[in-house]
């Protein structure tokens, strides 16, 4: 049984050096922001932006580093409460103030997404603002199988993404593809309005508009928030379950299909508003896609369109501490997508606490072997795997393992199409 | 001339052992064009021709040579192969200064067709088509899809084309109106000949033109078939069916992924034939406007040769039509005529003038240039127009002996009775708008385009004209088609719905506003086409008062963007 540990933010000054110093995957990390180190990505690593958020707020901008050995020993030194990752540059970001002026320029990056469960608001009753509960965490189960699917080869066919728990209220997704990385301000901002399905702000009432022909991608995500919806917004909102909730949702119903219902709760509500749109479908000939609309008003991903837009836009990195809740953002693992909760992320208190309980006796297999170069390495690794954050690392690890493989193929297939004789 | 190389520019450098520019090394022969274009073009070759290699060569222009003439010819005719063209390749071959100037002429009669046309009818009606393809054929320029280059008159015809498009590159490329206007009719230009093209054609085009877009085969259509249909609204069943889809990597469909009305799957959007044009478009834009960007970039080198010089800047100025220097009706008009006239059948560029002479008694250099030569443009001798200066200035502060000295030899100069000037001919609308803008104190220039909104608004309340027509004119106004608005002006004075010509000089609004009040000839009413009375309603509704967004104005809002379209 796993000992709760309170997360106060007072301790990260304790917490945050011990965790850089023997939890935090530097050697994934670098392997993956390198994307190879070959030919293709020269100066990829040297050449990219990180942020710091230090403490007492204190922000700095265009940190760049040589290699591994660089990046931990500043890491170690400053003891940043957030990390941030930005783009690839024509220059070294260190040294942007020495490069002619317009010529540093941000050239390559992950597309990314943010999915932040405030844009939600108007849609949860059961919290709103910061606040996340099992109840609502739904909808980021469902934004991710929707936007994952059409990243993927249902759509835009890209293939390496990690998603990440933001530690807080929401997740980011990381499109680390090449394709991806050099994609244009204007590609970025068209794929983002592709996903767009919900526009609107406070002033729309009505935030999603169907007509025919719906786009096979509407029909797939539909197929989705379908799955969820009952359980999700019937039972677990009790979406028809108060006046004023049924308002709301009213309010989003055309005028000439308005109905008073009378039914017990909230899913024989629906049941009832449903037949009542079928059967005034059946004697019109306009096309009613009130109950899609309302369900996907009510559950289909809002996307934050400025964060993909951007090359050279600056987002959490994976493996960061949330500074308010103390929870590292972690990758999430898709085959378990749906029993994900948020609420059993480890935070920076329960894994250093973890590292110091006592040793369990050491398997053969993890008795250092007293040549090996990699020892620190090695006792790096035994350490995680102690932890909670054990689980993740290696799915992070798998992550850019696949990254590599890929790598690898497609340097074999370019020199075979460059055969030398 | 020392030329700083920019790696991203590929500007030509000082060879450094045989000290020529680099793009003259081995071009000895060749005209300055060709140089020129060489210069503005993107692609570079390796060596001087000078056998020397060393860094400074990687941004040479192309050789010559013994065999690598060849490689010219055949790059020619490859480019020639295709009556469309993207305009990748500048020109590489000699061509005298007087056929540099004819094509370019006949390029800006296009294209000004191109804008006409634009504005008063739906780009895509049969006949916006049919205009369009007459006056392309009219001005010897390719038009016929099944013609081979191997004929002469259709290789001359592509040559054409494709040297005017540079040239007049030249003439554009120097502010960005005009960079906005070269691109938008230019596309409109190549959209229509593309559409124009049969299916096998386009396909050829794709091909040529490295868009290596693979069409789907049967088998890949029926599976995804409903998929297909359920993608954009222009489908049915059968539409499907009848036409190819590609297969387009999505970063090259941006405008369709964007507005998610096309199919993806797996990175590739499956483009229908019918909007592969869009798809093509967007490469073009970005090409061209690219290029032109690059081109003002290496104008200051173009200009500096004194044969292109005088081309050059007036070719953006160059009006193509009627140039009302010869002189009809001379005499039949009376100075006492002139005030009537001037509210009657002036365009509101020259009754201003007209005013400010009576006014003030003097008008400033600018002015008189403008109001003048227009005057003798309406039929005014020189004796007559010396009268009428001389007149006006007295009444002003100028003693008569001055007006003998000064004004009277300008005046004479205007009427080519001093030194051999052949630039003295009446503005054109184009001139008037795009040069010499007024500044305080002159009264000359365009009021559409160089009054300040609300002064043009009450200077038409003044004239009389109509609340309502006041309105239209100021929108044609907001949307930069000051021609428009002067002919909307010729309209509303004239009280007709329609004023059968396109205004593109002030002498032609004199003239065709008196055929209409001398009568002698009946106007003849054009039989309202279809895409007229569209216009016409389009026009209306833009122009009536906003009401609450129903369904139906919603529609005509659609149209209106494509009917006002900017870029």
């Amino acid at each position: 049984e796993m000992p709760v540990s309170d997360y106060e933010a007072a301790c990260l000054p304790e917490l945050l050096p011990l965790y850089y110093r023997r939890l935090f995957p530097f050697s994934q990390y670098y392997r993956w922001l390198s994307y190879g180190g070959g030919e293709l990505t020269k100066n990829y690593f040297q050449n990219r932006e990180f942020s710091f958020t230090l403490k007492d707020d204190i922000y700095v901008r265009y940190q760049s580093f040589s290699n591994q050995n660089e990046l931990e020993k500043e890491i170690q030194k400053v003891i940043p409460y957030k990390i941030d990752i930005g783009a690839v540059y024509s220059h070294r970001p260190n040294q942007h103030n020495t490069v002619k002026s317009g010529t540093f320029q941000a050239l390559e990056k992950e597309l990314v997404f943010d999915i932040d469960m405030t844009d939600y608001d108007d849609v949860r009753r059961c919290c709103s603002s910061a606040d996340i509960c099992s109840k609502c965490w739904t909808l980021m189960t469902i934004a991710i199988h929707i936007i994952d699917r059409a990243l993927r080869a249902e759509d835009f066919g890209f293939r390496h993404l990690l998603w990440v728990y933001s530690g807080r209220r929401g997740v980011h997704c990381w499109v680390c593809d090449e394709a991806a990385r050099k994609l244009s301000v204007a590609a970025r901002s068209a794929v983002a309005e592709y996903l767009t399905l919900v526009k609107g702000g406070e002033e729309t009432v009505k935030k999603v508009q169907l007509s025919d022909p719906v786009h096979p991608f509407i029909k797939e995500s539909l197929a989705v928030v379908r799955r969820y919806f009952v359980e999700y917004a019937l039972v677990g909102q009790d979406l028809m379950g108060s006046r004023e909730s049924v308002d709301k949702v009213l309010a989003l119903v055309p005028d000439d299909i308005l109905y008073l219902l009378q039914a017990e709760n909230s899913v024989q509500r629906w049941e009832q508003l449903n037949s009542t749109i079928q059967d005034k479908q059946a004697s019109s000939k306009k096309s009613y896609y009130t109950e899609e609309e309302i369900m996907l008003q009510y559950c289909y991903p809002r996307l934050d369109v400025n964060v993909s837009k951007g090359v050279n836009h600056l987002l959490k990195s994976p493996f960061s501490v949330h500074p308010k809740t103390g929870r590292i953002s972690v990758p999430i693992d898709l085959k378990e997508l749906d029993k994900f909760n948020p609420f059993d992320v480890p935070t920076i208190s329960l894994i250093c606490e973890e590292l110091d309980r006592p040793r369990r006796a050491e398997k053969e297999e993890d008795k250092v072997r007293e040549s090996d170069p990699d020892r620190e390495e090695q006792r790096k690794v035994r350490d995680y795997k102690r932890t909670s954050l054990g689980k993740y690392v290696k799915l992070f690890d798998q992550f850019v393992e696949e990254m590599e493989r890929s790598q690898k193929g497609e340097l074999l297939k370019r020199s075979d199409l460059q055969k030398d004789f | 001339m020392v030329f700083k190389c920019n790696e991203e520019e590929s500007f030509p450098r000082k060879c450094v052992s045989c000290a020529r520019f680099i793009w003259t090394c081995g071009l000895a022969g060749i005209t300055v064009v060709s140089r020129v274009f060489w210069i503005l073009s993107t692609k570079v070759t390796e060596d001087c021709v000078c056998g020397v290699d060393t860094p400074q060569h990687k941004h040479a222009s192309m050789q010559f040579g013994g065999r690598k003439m060849k490689t010219i010819e055949s790059l020619q005719t490859e480019l020639y192969g295709h009556c469309l063209q993207l305009y990748t390749q500048p020109p590489l071959e000699n061509i005298s200064l007087v056929e540099f100037e004819q094509f370019a002429v006949d390029r800006m009669k296009l294209l000004k067709t191109v804008e006409n046309l634009g504005v008063t009818h739906i780009k895509t009606s049969e006949d916006y088509s049919k205009k369009l393809h007459a006056e392309v054929s009219s001005l010897n320029f390719p038009h016929r899809t099944e013609v081979s280059s191997a004929l002469p008159s259709e290789y001359e015809k592509r040559r054409k084309d494709h040297i005017s498009h540079f040239i007049l590159r030249l003439a554009y490329c120097q502010t960005e109106d005009l960079r906005r206007w070269f691109i938008q009719q230019e596309m409109d230009l190549f959209r229509h000949r593309f559409n124009y093209l049969v299916s096998k054609s386009k396909s050829d085009f794709l091909h040529r033109n490295n868009l290596q877009y693979d069409t789907i085969n049967a088998e890949e259509k029926n599976s995804l078939m409903e998929k297909l249909i359920n993608s954009s609204y222009a489908f049915s069943g059968c539409t499907v069916e009848e036409q190819d889809f590609y297969k387009v990597p999505f970063q090259d469909a941006l405008d369709l992924v964007r507005t998610r009305k096309v199919f993806l799957k797996d990175g590739f959007a499956y483009v229908p034939h019918q909007d592969i044009v869009t798809i093509v478009l967007n490469d073009f834009r970005t090409t061209l406007s690219k290029a032109l960007a690059l081109t003002a970039r290496s104008l200051p080198m173009v200009q500096s040769d004194e044969r292109l010089q005088p081309l050059l800047n007036h070719l953006s100025h160059a009006y193509v039509g009627q140039d009302y220097s010869i002189q009809k009706n001379i005499g039949k008009i009376s100075l006492e005529q002139i005030d009537l006239l001037s509210t009657k059948s002036f365009p509101p560029c020259m009754r201003q003038l007209h005013k400010a002479v009576r006014d003030n008694h003097h008008l400033r250099h600018g002015g008189r240039m403008q109001y003048g030569l227009f005057l003798k443009g309406i039929g005014l001798t020189l004796d007559q127009a010396l009268q009428f200066w001389r007149a006006e200035f007295l009444k002003g502060k100028v003693d008569a002996d001055k007006f003998d000295k000064a004004y009277a030899y300008s005046i004479r100069h205007m009427f080519g009775k001093e030194g051999k000037r052949t630039d003295y001919t009446p503005y054109s609308c184009m001139k008037v708008i795009l040069s010499n803008p007024p500044s305080q104190g002159d009264h000359h220039g365009c009021p559409f385009r160089h009054s300040d909104p609300e002064l043009l608004k009450q200077k038409l309340q003044s004239y009389k004209i109509s609340p309502g027509g006041i309105n239209q004119v100021l929108e044609l106004v907001k949307g930069m088609h000051y021609q428009l608005a002067c002919q909307k002006y010729f309209e509303l004075t004239h009280n007709i719905e329609d004023a059968g010509f396109s205004l593109n000089h002030p002498n032609q609004y004199f003239n065709e506003s008196q055929k209409l009040l001398t009568g002698g000839k009946e106007v003849k009413r054009e039989l309202e086409s279809p895409q007229r009375a569209l216009a016409t309603q389009v026009a209306k509704a833009l122009l009536a008062t906003p009401s609450r967004s129903t369904h139906a104005s919603e529609e005509t809002m659609e149209d209106l963007d494509s009917f006002f379209q900017e870029e």
